[in-house]
C-alpha cells in the first residue's frame, strides 16, 4: 500500500472530470424537476447519449460532432418520455423505469460493432502558459472543453431561471400547472422543451463516458451514473450551485476509491467499488429530512381538464 | 379538432384490451426493428413466439417456460404490491441477488452434510436475505422519508460488488481450481432445488411462485390489507382517513416484495443457475417490472405477463442461434412493450373527443 502515490493536485483536477457526466446529467434533470416533471429514464438518456456520441465520434473522427450527436441521441429518447407522460399521461415513474429499460437495450443493440475500438480523442483547451503555474495550472487549466461546457451549463441554468421571464414561466409551472395553466402558459410544450433540454444534457454526460473517461464503449458502461444524477438533483434541493458541489464531492468519492484501488489498499476492491451508491444512499438520509425545496406539481400529471 | 375528455369511470373494456394492444403494437415494430437489423421479420417473431411452444424441439423448450417464468412471476407479484399503493421498489435485482447469496451460503456451509432439513433452511435464508435487503430503503423511507426508488436501485449496485466479492472470496469453490464461482449446488443433493417431475420444469421455485399468486390474489380480493393498498394508490389522504398506517405499509410492501425477489434467487441459485457466479443475475429484477405492468398489476394478469415475458427470453436464444438475432434486440424488444403499454394506457382513463370544443 503506497498513499504517497495520490497525488492531491491530480486528484483534485481528476475529481472535476469524474464529475462532469453527473454533473451535466443533473443539470439538465434539475431543469425538469423545475418544471414540474420527475423523468426516471436518465440512466436510459445517459447510455444513449454514450453510444450515439460514441458512434458519430468514430464514424466522422471528430469529438465534437460526437457530443452533438450525443446531445440529439438524449434528447430524441427523452422525447418518447414526453410523448407517454405530456401527450398521453402515462404515470411518470413508470414512463422513466420504460425509458431506463429501453435505452440500455437500444444502446446495446446500437453499440455491437463498436467493442473494443478506440474513439478519436478530444485535446484539453490550451491556455499557454496558465496552465504552468503550480496547483492552480493542472486544476483549473488542463481540462478538455466540456468539463468547461459543464460548469457554464450549471451557470447559465442559475441565470436563466433566477432573472429571466423564461425561467420564471417554468418554474411557475413546475410549482402549479393549474395556476400556470389559467394563466395562458402552455403546460405541456413548455414541460416538453424542459424534458428535450434534459436529455440533451443527460446524452452529453454519457457521451462524456464514452469519450473521454473512459473512453471506449462497453455495454451498461453509464453503470448507475444517471441514478446518481438523480439523487444529486434531490441533495441539491433544486438549487444548480449544490449541484455543482454535490456533483464534485461525488466525482472526489470515486476519483478517491478509484485511485485507492490503484494504490493498493487492504480494502478489497469490490467494497471500494460499493462506496459512491452507499454514500448517496447516506447523503439521501441526511437531506431528506427538508422536502420543503420541491417544486409543488413535480411527478403530477397534467391534463387542461381537470 | 381531437380533444381528451376524462371518462367517469376507467373503461373495463381498455383495460383488459391495453396489454393485448399492446403485444400486437410490439409485434409490428418489433418487427420493423428485425427488418431493420436484416432479418426476416415474420421468421423472427415465429421463431421467438411459435417455435418454443410448438415447433420441433418445443418438447425441450416447453419446460424452460416454468424455469423462467417462475422467478419473473415471484418477483412481479412483489413488485405489483408496492406499485398498486405507489410504493416503488425497483431494487428486486439486488434483492434476488441478496436471497441467493444468503440461501446458497447456508447450503454451502453445511457442505457436504446430507440432511433433509438443509433445503427448508437455505429457502427460508433466501427469503431472509431479499427481505433485509429491502427492509434498507423501507426503514430509510419510514424513519426519515428518504425516496424508495433511489435508495432500492443504489443497492442493487451494491449488491453486485458484494456478489463479485464473495463468488472470488468466501463462497469459492475451493476444489474449483482457481475458477470464480461456487460448488455446483445441483451436484450437492440435500440442497439441490431439483425438478419434481422430471423433464416438466417444475421445480419448488414454481410452485413458491403458484402459492404467491394465490397469496396475492386472496389479498386484493379478500382481504382488508389489499384494500388499504388499493385505496393508497388510488387516494392516499382518503387512505389515512380510514385508520390506513402508510409506514406500516411502506414495511409490508417492500418487505413482501424483497421476500419474495429472495426467493426467487434461491430458488434458481439451487436449481436451473446450480452456482453462484459474478454473472449470476441476468436482469430478472428489472425485467419483472414490465410483467407488473403488463399484467396489470393483477395476480393472474402478472402470470400471463410472465410466460409471455419468459417466451421472449427462450424465443429469444432460439433467434439468437438459428437467424443470428442479437440477445439486446430482444431487450429493445421487451422495452418496447412497457412503451405501447403506458401510451395504450390513455384510453383506459380517457376517450378521445372529435369535433369543435364547447365552452360550458
Amino acid at each position: 500500500m503506497d498513499l504517497s502515490a495520490i497525488n492531491p493536485i491530480l486528484l483534485v483536477a481528476a475529481l472535476m472530470s469524474a464529475a462532469t457526466p453527473i454533473l451535466l446529467a443533473a443539470t439538465g434533470e434539475l431543469v425538469v424537476e423545475r418544471a414540474g416533471v420527475l423523468n426516471l429514464g436518465v440512466e436510459g438518456m445517459m447510455i444513449i447519449g454514450a453510444i450515439c456520441g460514441f458512434a458519430i465520434a468514430v464514424e466522422t473522427n471528430s469529438p465534437v460532432f460526437g457530443f452533438l450527436a450525443a446531445a440529439a441521441g438524449g434528447a430524441l429518447l427523452s422525447l418518447l418520455f414526453a410523448f407517454l407522460t405530456q401527450i398521453t399521461l402515462a404515470n411518470q415513474v413508470a414512463s422513466g423505469l420504460a425509458l431506463t429499460l429501453f435505452g440500455l437495450g437500444l444502446s446495446a443493440l446500437l453499440g455491437q460493432s463498436y467493442v473494443g475500438i478506440k474513439p478519436p480523442r478530444m485535446g484539453d483547451i490550451n491556455f499557454g502558459p496558465l496552465a504552468d503555474i503550480p496547483v492552480v495550472g493542472p486544476i483549473l487549466f488542463s481540462h478538455d472543453p466540456v468539463l468547461y461546457l459543464g460548469i457554464a451549463l450549471v451557470a447559465l441554468v442559475w441565470g436563466i431561471l433566477k432573472f429571466s421571464r423564461i425561467g420564471l414561466v417554468l418554474r411557475a409551472v413546475g410549482e402549479n400547472h393549474d395556476a400556470a395553466h389559467a394563466l395562458g402558459y402552455k403546460v405541456v410544450r413548455i414541460r416538453t422543451m424542459a424534458i428535450m433540454f434534459g436529455g440533451a444534457l443527460a446524452g452529453l454526460g454519457g457521451a462524456y463516458i464514452s469519450l473521454i473517461r473512459v473512453p471506449q464503449w462497453t455495454e451498461g458502461m453509464t453503470a448507475g451514473v444517471g441514478w446518481i444524477a438523480l439523487a444529486l438533483v434531490v441533495f441539491a434541493s433544486w438549487k444548480p450551485w449544490r449541484v455543482l458541489l454535490g456533483a464534485y464531492l461525488f466525482g472526489g468519492i470515486t476519483q478517491l476509491q478509484l485511485n485507492l484501488q490503484g494504490a493498493g489498499v487492504a480494502i478489497p476492491v469490490e467494497y471500494l467499488a460499493m462506496s459512491p451508491y452507499v454514500i448517496t444512499i447516506i447523503v439521501l438520509v441526511i437531506l431528506s429530512a427538508d422536502k420543503s425545496a420541491a417544486p409543488g406539481s413535480l411527478g403530477r400529471t397534467f391534463h387542461a381538464s381537470h | 379538432m381531437i380533444r381528451l375528455e376524462k371518462r367517469p369511470q376507467p373503461s373495463r373494456a381498455f383495460s383488459y384490451a391495453t396489454p393485448l394492444l399492446a403485444v400486437l403494437a410490439t409485434f409490428f415494430f418489433g418487427g420493423l426493428l428485425f427488418a431493420a437489423l436484416g432479418k426476416d421479420p415474420i421468421a423472427s417473431i415465429l421463431t421467438i413466439f411459435w417455435e418454443p411452444l410448438f415447433g420441433e424441439f418445443s418438447f425441450f423448450y416447453r419446460p424452460q417456460l416454468l424455469i423462467k417464468g417462475a422467478p419473473l412471476v415471484l418477483i412481479a407479484i412483489g413488485l405489483s404490491l408496492g406499485f398498486k399503493a405507489g410504493i416503488w421498489n425497483i431494487g428486486a435485482e439486488g434483492q434476488y441477488i441478496m436471497g441467493a447469496l444468503f440461501g446458497a451460503g447456508v447450503g454451502l456451509a453445511f457442505y457436504p452434510t446430507e440432511s433433509m432439513f438443509i433445503f427448508p433452511a437455505m429457502v427460508l435464508a433466501g427469503a431472509f436475505g431479499g427481505w433485509i435487503w429491502a427492509m434498507i430503503p423501507a426503514v430509510l423511507k419510514v424513519k426519515f422519508g428518504t425516496n424508495e426508488i433511489l435508495v432500492s436501485l443504489m443497492l442493487v449496485y451494491v449488491a453486485e460488488q458484494f456478489l463479485a466479492s464473495m463468488s472470488l472470496g468466501l463462497l469459492k469453490n475451493p476444489e474449483g481450481f482457481g475458477f470464480p464461482g461456487s460448488r455446483n449446488l445441483q451436484q450437492y443433493p440435500s440442497a439441490h432445488n431439483a425438478e419434481l417431475i422430471t423433464g416438466s420444469g417444475m421445480h419448488w421455485g414454481v410452485v413458491m411462485a403458484l402459492i404467491a399468486v394465490i397469496f396475492a390474489y386472496v389479498l386484493f380480493e379478500r382481504h382488508r390489507l389489499g384494500f388499504a393498498i388499493r385505496v393508497t394508490g388510488e387516494a392516499p389522504r382518503a387512505a389515512k382517513f380510514s385508520g390506513v398506517n402508510p409506514s406500516r405499509l411502506v414495511l409490508f410492501c417492500l418487505g413482501t416484495s424483497g421476500m419474495l425477489a429472495g426467493l426467487a434467487g434461491l430458488f434458481e441459485a439451487a436449481g436451473p443457475a446450480g452456482q453462484i457466479t459474478i454473472d449470476f443475475n441476468v436482469g430478472y429484477g428489472f425485467t419483472a417490472i414490465i410483467v407488473a405492468f403488463l399484467g396489470r398489476l393483477h395476480p393472474v394478469g402478472i402470470v400471463l405477463a410472465g410466460l409471455l415475458m419468459a417466451l421472449t427470453y427462450i424465443g429469444g436464444d432460439i433467434a439468437q442461434s438459428q437467424l443470428g438475432l442479437p440477445a439486446a434486440a430482444i431487450q429493445v424488444f421487451q422495452g418496447m412493450l412497457l412503451f405501447f403499454l403506458l401510451a395504450f394506457d390513455l384510453f383506459t382513463n380517457y376517450r378521445l373527443r372529435f369535433g369543435r370544443t364547447e365552452t360550458a
